[in-house]
């Protein structure tokens, strides 16, 4: 891991008229860019307004908020302290003088105006680069009032693909499950929160064990495991009407469900005499069919995001390693030979990568390789910790960690956290409750 | 060179008793859990439970196993007896795994370890109408300690009346 940073400044000359600031993102950042997020400006009219719906006081404040955390949170941002800052933001959305925002270091400037229109909030917001003296980019968009808090995340997107040339991830939910109760009797809940832990929902009641939720790639819907009458079974779930089924009519436990990248159909493991193996359901036609086929336990499948590849954990070497095979179950070539056991394979979004969990000599280890198997990289190690999941953009790992409880089995606790793929900038995520088996939906917006 | 040599050797026996003497504060510690593991098996009896006297409910197994040792099959005869005296009832085989493996191998597992059970109680002509398999994975542990000894007793597979 090279230690290295990375925000490279390319001036171009104007025949590609605006790429001015860039942002590598490809490798560990330890001089994020600079950044001045100015609040966005708006009228006393439109302040009262707001004020009466949504009980902030100034609205334009709190979403220029959501932006600024999400920037610095990405590590790739240093949004500079307001007090600094020398023009209004009324004045500065209009023209910055942009020798006001050198002066403090400011590489780059957000500003904007909220306006209470029609019982609706339009924002408009611009991207300036201060350097060259220029506008970046600006664009503007009406919603109904409630949906502030995505106004503010949707900013992040663009600025972050603006600056970085790829797409953001802060326009995203995360379902977990929510843990509590000591560690002989966890009471788990599946729970939903957006990307920056607000809006946090429980799902279900906790009256029966929950495991393993996962985001369909392609809608508001989550599969995931419930122990409902006792019976371990995956089920299918929409978020929005919160209607529920069981998926496919197994004589035993199914468990390990994910999405295909399509959405159309779920791939999960049925245990049965003590061997488990991978099978798919199609969602449409309710088909059925066996992909794996060993006396060994095949368990926690992921596809390929082009559909045509699985990546999957299995013992039949004698240890948990990490195999890949075609989406007909043929072909099927281990991948991990590296000491220890390696468990939880996810493909990566960008198709390149597979993350894993890896156990070696009683730690714990979250990491990625390329889809053959070279390239293994760990990220992170710890007591205990597992089950990554990929931001949309394939460039964070959300995953759970679980504390060593001491002599008297007493300080247990699960929490959600994250890391770059660079292997920097991890941090935990709060949550109301303890927390495991994290799930990164995709954009909400485009 | 000689003089070297035997300079070398003193050396490596002082090593050596530094080693053994780290190593017997250790065995101290171990003797401990020595009289309830063997190997990595728990071999205790105080998580056990018993259906009927003489009758405990619960077997163990050592890391990443499903194999039944030679107490396990001795208690699954004595489950199997009992069962053939009491016709009407039903059993759950609860397979359980300990905290050191990811979730989803972990579900796999005790239900491996459940059927390695079931399959020893129908050998001793207990029918598999009768046997119901659930697999909790890690997620009921008996133990919440972060030890050895701790995951050991956690590694099981408790057979509970089901009616």
């Amino acid at each position: 891991m090279t230690k290295k940073i990375l925000i490279l400044l390319f001036i171009l000359i104007p025949i590609k008229a605006n790429a001015l600031i860039e942002v590598d993102i490809t490798r560990g950042n330890l001089n994020p860019l600079p950044l001045a997020v100015s609040p966005l400006s708006i009228d006393e009219e439109s302040r009262k307004g707001f004020e009466k719906i949504l009980k902030k006081e100034n609205i334009g404040s709190e979403i220029s908020n959501i932006v600024e955390n999400n920037l610095r949170t990405s590590g790739l941002f240093n949004p500079l302290d307001k007090k600094a800052f020398l023009q209004a933001p009324d004045i500065a959305n209009l023209k910055p003088r942009f020798e006001d925002w050198n002066l403090i270091k400011a590489q780059a400037l957000i500003t904007g105006k909220v306006n209470y229109v029609d019982d609706k909030l339009r924002v408009e917001f611009r991207l300036w680069d201060v350097l060259a003296a220029k506008e970046m980019m600006a664009l503007a968009f009406t919603t109904v009032p409630n949906n502030w808090r995505r106004v503010g995340h949707i900013i992040s997107d663009k600025v972050y693909e603006r600056l970085t040339g790829e797409k953001g991830y802060f326009d995203t939910r995360i379902i977990y499950v929510s843990e509590e109760g000591p560690k002989t009797q966890r009471i788990k809940k599946l729970a939903i929160m957006d990307q920056d832990g607000a809006n946090n929902k429980f799902l279900t009641l906790g009256n029966e064990l929950v495991l393993t939720p996962r985001f369909n790639p392609a809608s508001q819907m989550v599969t995931y495991l419930s122990y409902f009458k006792n019976m371990p079974r995956v089920y299918l779930l929409d978020i929005e009407t919160g209607t529920q089924e069981v998926v496919g009519d197994f004589p035993g436990m199914t468990f390990a469900p994910r999405f295909s990248p399509d959405g159309k159909k779920i791939i999960m493991s049925f245990a049965k005499d003590g061997k488990s193996d991978i099978y798919t359901m199609d969602l449409e036609n309710r088909i059925v069919e066996k992909i794996t086929n060993h006396p060994s336990i095949d368990t926690s499948p992921s596809y390929s995001p082009d559909g045509k590849y699985i990546t999957f954990n299995s013992d039949r070497s004698g240890y948990q390693q990490i195999y890949v095979m075609k989406n007909d179950g043929s072909d099927v070539k281990r991948i991990s030979f590296g000491n220890g056991l390696y468990g939880t394979p996810v493909w990566s979004p960008r198709g390149d990568l597979i993350a894993f969990t890896k156990l070696h000599k009683g730690k714990f280890y979250i990491g990625v390789m390329r889809t053959d198997g070279s390239g293994e990289r760990l990220l992170t190690e710890n007591y205990y910790q597992e089950a990554p999941s990929w931001s949309p953009n394939g460039r964070v790992l959300i995953f759970y960690r679980e504390t060593k409880t001491n002599s008297k089995g007493e300080g247990f606790s699960a929490k959600l956290w994250s890391i770059d793929l660079t292997g920097y900038n991890e941090r935990q995520i709060k949550t109301p409750t303890d927390a495991s088996d994290p799930s990164w939906s995709s954009l909400l917006s485009n | 060179m000689r003089l070297n040599k035997i300079l070398k050797n003193t050396l490596l026996v002082l090593t050596a008793c530094l080693v053994l003497s780290a190593c017997a504060t250790k065995k101290e510690v171990a003797t401990d859990i020595q009289g309830q593991m063997q190997g990595d098996v728990y071999t205790g009896t105080d998580t056990v439970e018993y259906l009927a006297d003489g009758v405990p409910d619960r077997v163990f197994f050592a890391t990443n196993e499903s194999i039944l040792t030679t107490a396990s099959r001795e208690t699954l005869r004595a489950q199997a007896a009992w069962l053939r005296k009491n016709p009407s009832i039903n059993v759950v085989l609860e397979g359980h795994a300990d905290e050191r493996g990811t979730r989803e191998y972990n579900l796999a597992l005790g239900e491996r370890r459940a059927n390695a059970a079931k399959d020893y109680l129908m050998t001793y002509g207990i029918s598999s109408d009768r046997i119901t398999v659930l697999s909790y994975g890690k997620e009921r542990p008996v133990d919440s300690g972060s030890n050895p000894l701790a995951w050991s007793k956690n590694r099981r597979s408790v057979t509970v009346k089901a009616n």
